[in-house]
């Protein structure tokens, strides 16, 4: 048989419509899952490559330049193998030959059509609108135009005072014209604004300069050869050297419509983002969606990232449409807004108004749910409203506090530190790794840094502890202008996947999904072993739903699960034996203080959690460390593990003159009964036995505090971090029921709470109520997580270091071979 | 007792002593070498220490052909010991096969201050 030389499959060609923030982020995000599959083209009629639209605000006031504000380069379209058109317009779409038809007459064949067209300034049909001086603002051209009609002392009109109109004034008034915004309305922004909160802005943008007329209606623009009045409906003509329409932007649908495709606002898409003709998908502002288009980027960075998946055939993403949040980019004038702004049937209403410092807060709820914010003056705790917003949180538990801030809910140290616009670039933001506000402004603009991801990636600042993540949120905000900080409605797992923490939870149950690879393939993951964010999420929630039957995999573990030891950072190991309730004997003493000796451990030291750690074992070392402290009775005090850590006790109504119960046998008692199970995270008990609260329980997962009429439970406290002091749960009035009470709440945090939540971040999304529904109003309910409690501990309570000591797993702690 | 530059194979042990997405550390004088396997049977070996703080790397998460240090997180390509972007560095990386079963690593170009290496390495 003769060998031909095959010819290389031809790839399917993919053609781009617009190349916009939208358009190219798709791209984007289809390269990062197949960066092979298309032969792609890109046309824009703008004679640009890719640039950041967002950032025309401060271009226009003169803070960044054209070059600033470049996202992708024409090198970057060179290194993708992309054919970029710059300055062409597209005409139409031929869909019968399958063909991109350009107004100047080319025609391109394609497999695929992308069309994200963007929106253009709606320009209202007045006579004098299409003199020359009369701009939108949409594009550097307009940019162009502007700039060359600013002169000192001139005066420029703004037509129209919503989000865009405020910002085009803003940046006006910064090269000294006389600004005039005309708005139709009686308040500013009245989209995004009730008329308290428009008020104020309206003060605070005149505080500036800027005169803002209400309820000013537009006649005609006068001029000959260039525009130089603007006539009102009541006859009064305004002087202008320059008019700046913002009356509203419309989808820009001239390229679907000649090409028939089916559109009404904007290009109707459905969940996958393709239009009525199956090879042709549309993202962006062009696009309408379940009747609703958007004008800002995070929803279309949304879409970008399910059309991509779909794009490179994984077939597995859906977009349900986005929550959206405004802010204003206005050096010093702080507005928020999100959901609902007016308060309509069954809705309540929280508001704040401090007319003297310029504040006013609004928030709306319905049924103890917040559904809508409105914030001017002081937007801090926009961000926070907004998750809460999206989480569907219950606030009941939060109400009294909620205007004055999450810094007000306990959390401590952080809120204060307030105003990260403020301050000075040598504040340090990031603790734990030592990165100052300067070094992450410097690489948001350097980079072009969208996300909260980015940032980790680029400065290392909130990668680790991540209690620095809202302020880094805050100024990606700061910086960046718009809703960047917001994270998507819903957060996927990781990068592996388009799946989030609940999909897999509920899929692994829907479909019996037993292992690892089972849910990569039912979830279409784009990694072929996933990641050290995924596997060990993936690893712990089959545990949790098949306690009796699922082999756990060692190697989705992180070393310090896997070595059943924490590795220090010379890569030795620390033991942590376990103290039952804080309560050990001489003869257990001398036992630890023999093997120390024995092993010539370096450190002994006493640990926050009521035991004694041995530090620098060497990993070899291990099972016999161990094999001596299992013979003198010890197990495993599971100090690495996402599971229970300590029961710390205090002595109680044994020897103290105050207490009220034996908190040191119930602290046994509980900690007896739920060592050993695997949870989302670690998870800290207390028993104090009376309110003086010796043994901090009131900063534990679950605390209890003896009174002398029984016990009160608490629940989400923190310590570390982020301080949070619990939630009261409940009294009850028995040992047992402490025990029934406990081990339910548990096996509810067990099954329901994402991977690495503590207790206190859990029920802050969830709300505090829900899990009084789950364990008070429903007994029934409770005594079943007990139970399914108490069965997966048949299959966990065993000790992993006698079980090691004895040989299991002998290859993770094999002698390295040494080659001579 | 003389110092050479020498290149040899030396056998490590068998593929199937390592587990699947895991490691196995190997001196060389006092320089721990971690040995990869990956979940399809290809085999890495890279000195133990992770660019960013020296961390041990064989004590990391495995995952395609990378692997995540398990001391702050960078992430390391196995083939070519290079810290994935942004972050920058590189571990030295070794020359490996695997023939009957049996894992060879090749140690190019040190300095060898024991006489008769190649006797050690069945
Ligand atoms: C040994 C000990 C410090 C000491 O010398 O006292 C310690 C050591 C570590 N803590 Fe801790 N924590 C220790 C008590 C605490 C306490 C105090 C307590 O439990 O009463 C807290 C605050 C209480 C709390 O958890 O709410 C505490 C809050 C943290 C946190 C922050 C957790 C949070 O949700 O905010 C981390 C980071 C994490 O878990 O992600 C952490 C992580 C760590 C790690 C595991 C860091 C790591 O990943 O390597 C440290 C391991 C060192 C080692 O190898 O032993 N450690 N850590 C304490 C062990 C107690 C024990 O007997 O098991
Ligand atoms: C001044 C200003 C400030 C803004 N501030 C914010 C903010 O703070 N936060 C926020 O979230 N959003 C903000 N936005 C909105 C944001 O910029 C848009 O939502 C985003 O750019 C829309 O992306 P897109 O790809 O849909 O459209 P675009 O970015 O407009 O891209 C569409 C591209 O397609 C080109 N095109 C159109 N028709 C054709 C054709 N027939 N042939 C070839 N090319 C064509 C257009 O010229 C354009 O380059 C702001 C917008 C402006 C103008
Ligand atoms: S022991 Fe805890 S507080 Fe101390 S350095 Fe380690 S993680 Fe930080
Ligand atoms: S030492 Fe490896 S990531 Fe820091």
């Amino acid at each position: 048989m003769t060998q031909t030389h095959s010819i290389p499959p031809e790839k399917p060609r993919l053609i781009l419509i617009g190349n916009g923030m939208a358009g190219i982020r798709t791209l984007e995000e289809l390269l990062k899952l197949t960066p092979e599959l298309y032969d792609i083209t890109v046309f824009g009629d703008e004679p640009y490559a890719n640039y950041n639209r967002i950032m025309l605000s401060p271009v226009l006031a003169g803070e960044q330049t054209i070059p600033d504000i470049m996202l992708n380069d024409d090198d970057w379209y060179d290194r993708h193998g992309i054919t970029l058109h710059k300055g062409v317009r597209v005409e139409r779409i031929d869909r019968l030959t399958r063909q991109v038809i350009t107004a100047d007459g080319g025609s391109f064949a394609y497999d695929r059509v992308l069309i994200a067209t963007g929106s253009r300034a709606f320009i209202p049909p007045l006579p004098g609108a299409d003199l020359p001086g009369v701009v939108g603002f949409r594009s550097i051209a307009d940019i162009d135009t502007m700039l060359k009609n600013c002169r000192e002392d001139g005066h420029a009109i703004v037509i129209g005072g919503g989000l865009l109109g405020l910002e085009a004034a803003a940046g006006l008034i910064a090269h000294g014209m006389n600004v005039t915004v005309l708005h139709r309305n009686s308040n500013l922004m009245d989209r995004q604004l009730d008329p308290a909160a428009g008020r104020l802005l309206e003060k605070s943008l005149e505080e500036r300069g800027i005169t803002i007329r209400l309820n000013a209606n537009t006649q005609n623009l006068s001029g000959v050869d260039y525009v130089t009045g603007v006539t009102l409906t009541t006859g009064e003509i305004l002087p202008a050297d320059l008019v700046v329409m913002a009356a509203g932007i419309r989808p820009n649908i001239d390229v679907a419509l000649n090409s028939r495709l089916y559109c009404e606002q904007g290009i109707v898409v459905d969940d996958t983002l393709q239009t009525y003709d199956p090879k042709i998908y549309a993202v962006g502002e062009c696009v309408q969606h379940r009747k609703q288009c958007y004008g800002l980027v995070a929803p279309l960075f949304e879409q970008a990232k399910v059309c991509a998946n779909h794009l490179a055939q994984f077939g597995i993403a859906k977009y349900g449409g986005s929550m959206t949040s405004t802010k204003l980019k206005v050096t010093g004038v702080d507005v928020f807004s999100a959901g609902e702004i007016h308060a309509g049937e069954g809705h309540e209403e929280i508001v704040l108004a401090d007319a003297a410092r310029g504040v006013y807060k609004k928030v709306i709820l319905r049924d103890n749910t917040i559904e809508g914010a409105v914030m001017v003056g002081d937007t801090m705790d926009g961000a926070w409203y907004f998750q809460l917003m999206r989480d569907k949180t219950d606030v009941t538990a939060l109400r009294e506090h909620l205007l004055f801030g999450q810094a007000h809910v306990g959390d401590a140290g952080h809120g204060a530190k307030a105003r990260v616009a403020s301050l000075p670039d040598s504040a340090e933001i990031c603790g734990c790794n030592g990165v100052c506000k300067g070094d992450i402004v410097k690489a948001i603009n350097e980079h072009k840094l969208f996300t909260l991801d980015e940032v980790r990636a680029h400065t290392k600042a909130s990668a680790s502890c991540g209690s620095c993540t809202g302020l880094v949120e805050d100024l990606l905000a700061s910086t960046l202008g718009g809703d960047y900080s917001v994270a998507p409605s819903v957060k996927s797992m990781c990068a592996c996947t388009d799946a989030t923490h609940d999909d897999v939870r509920a899929g692994i149950y829907r479909h019996g999904l037993q292992d690892i690879r089972a849910i990569f393939g039912q979830f279409n993951w784009k990694t072929a072993d996933g990641c050290a964010k995924c596997r060990p999420a993936l690893n712990y929630y089959l545990l949790c739903a098949w306690p009796e039957t699922y082999q756990d995999d060692p190697q989705s573990r992180f070393i310090n699960e896997r070595a059943h030891a924490n590795i220090q950072k010379d890569g030795t190991y620390s033991v942590i034996p376990r103290i039952w309730g804080g309560v050990t004997s001489p003869s257990e003493l001398r036992a630890i203080a023999d093997v120390a000796e024995r092993y010539k451990i370096p450190t002994v030291k006493i640990t926050g959690g009521q035991r004694i750690d041995l530090l620098g074992v060497k990993k070899e070392q291990l099972p016999e460390v161990w094999r001596d402290l299992s013979a003198a009775g010890f197990v495993s005090g599971h100090g690495y593990a996402k599971a229970l850590r300590t029961v710390k006790t205090c002595v109680g109504k044994e020897w103290c003159r105050f207490g009220t119960q034996d908190s040191t046998s119930l602290g046994i008692r509980l900690e007896q009964r739920t060592w050993g199970s695997w949870m989302p995270h670690k998870f800290k008990i207390a028993v104090s036995g009376c309110p003086r609260n010796c043994a901090e329980a009131t900063v534990k997962d679950l605390g209890v505090v003896c009174v002398d009429s029984g016990y009160e439970l608490s629940v989400g406290g923190n310590a570390g971090i982020k301080v949070r002091v619990t939630d009261f749960l409940c009294k009850v009035a028995t040992e047992d029921e402490v025990v029934e009470y406990t081990t339910a709440f548990i096996q509810l945090y067990r099954e329901e709470a994402h991977y690495l939540d503590r207790t206190a971040p859990w029920i802050e999304r969830v709300g505090l109520p829900y899990v009084q529904r789950r364990l008070i109003e429903d007994p029934v309910g409770r005594t079943e997580l007990a139970a399914r409690f108490r069965l997966s501990q048949q299959f966990s309570q065993t000790d992993p270091w006698a079980e090691r000591a004895a040989g299991k797993e002998s290859h993770e702690f094999a002698i390295p071979l040494e080659l001579v | 007792m003389n110092s050479t530059l020498k290149s040899a194979w030396y056998t490590i042990g068998q593929l199937t002593d390592i587990p699947r997405l895991g490691a196995k550390v190997v001196t060389f004088h006092g320089q721990p070498i971690a040995v990869f396997r990956t979940q399809t049977d290809d085999v890495f070996a890279l000195n133990d220490l992770c660019p960013h703080k020296g961390g041990p790397l064989s004590q990391g998460i495995v995952h395609d052909h990378k692997v995540t240090c398990p001391l702050h997180g960078w992430v390391i390509e196995l083939d070519s010991g290079s810290a994935t972007a942004p972050d920058e560095g590189c571990s030295h990386t070794y020359p490996v096969r695997v023939t009957a079963g049996k894992i060879e690593i090749e140690i190019q170009n040190m300095a060898v201050i024991e006489p008769n290496t190649e006797t050690l390495s069945t």
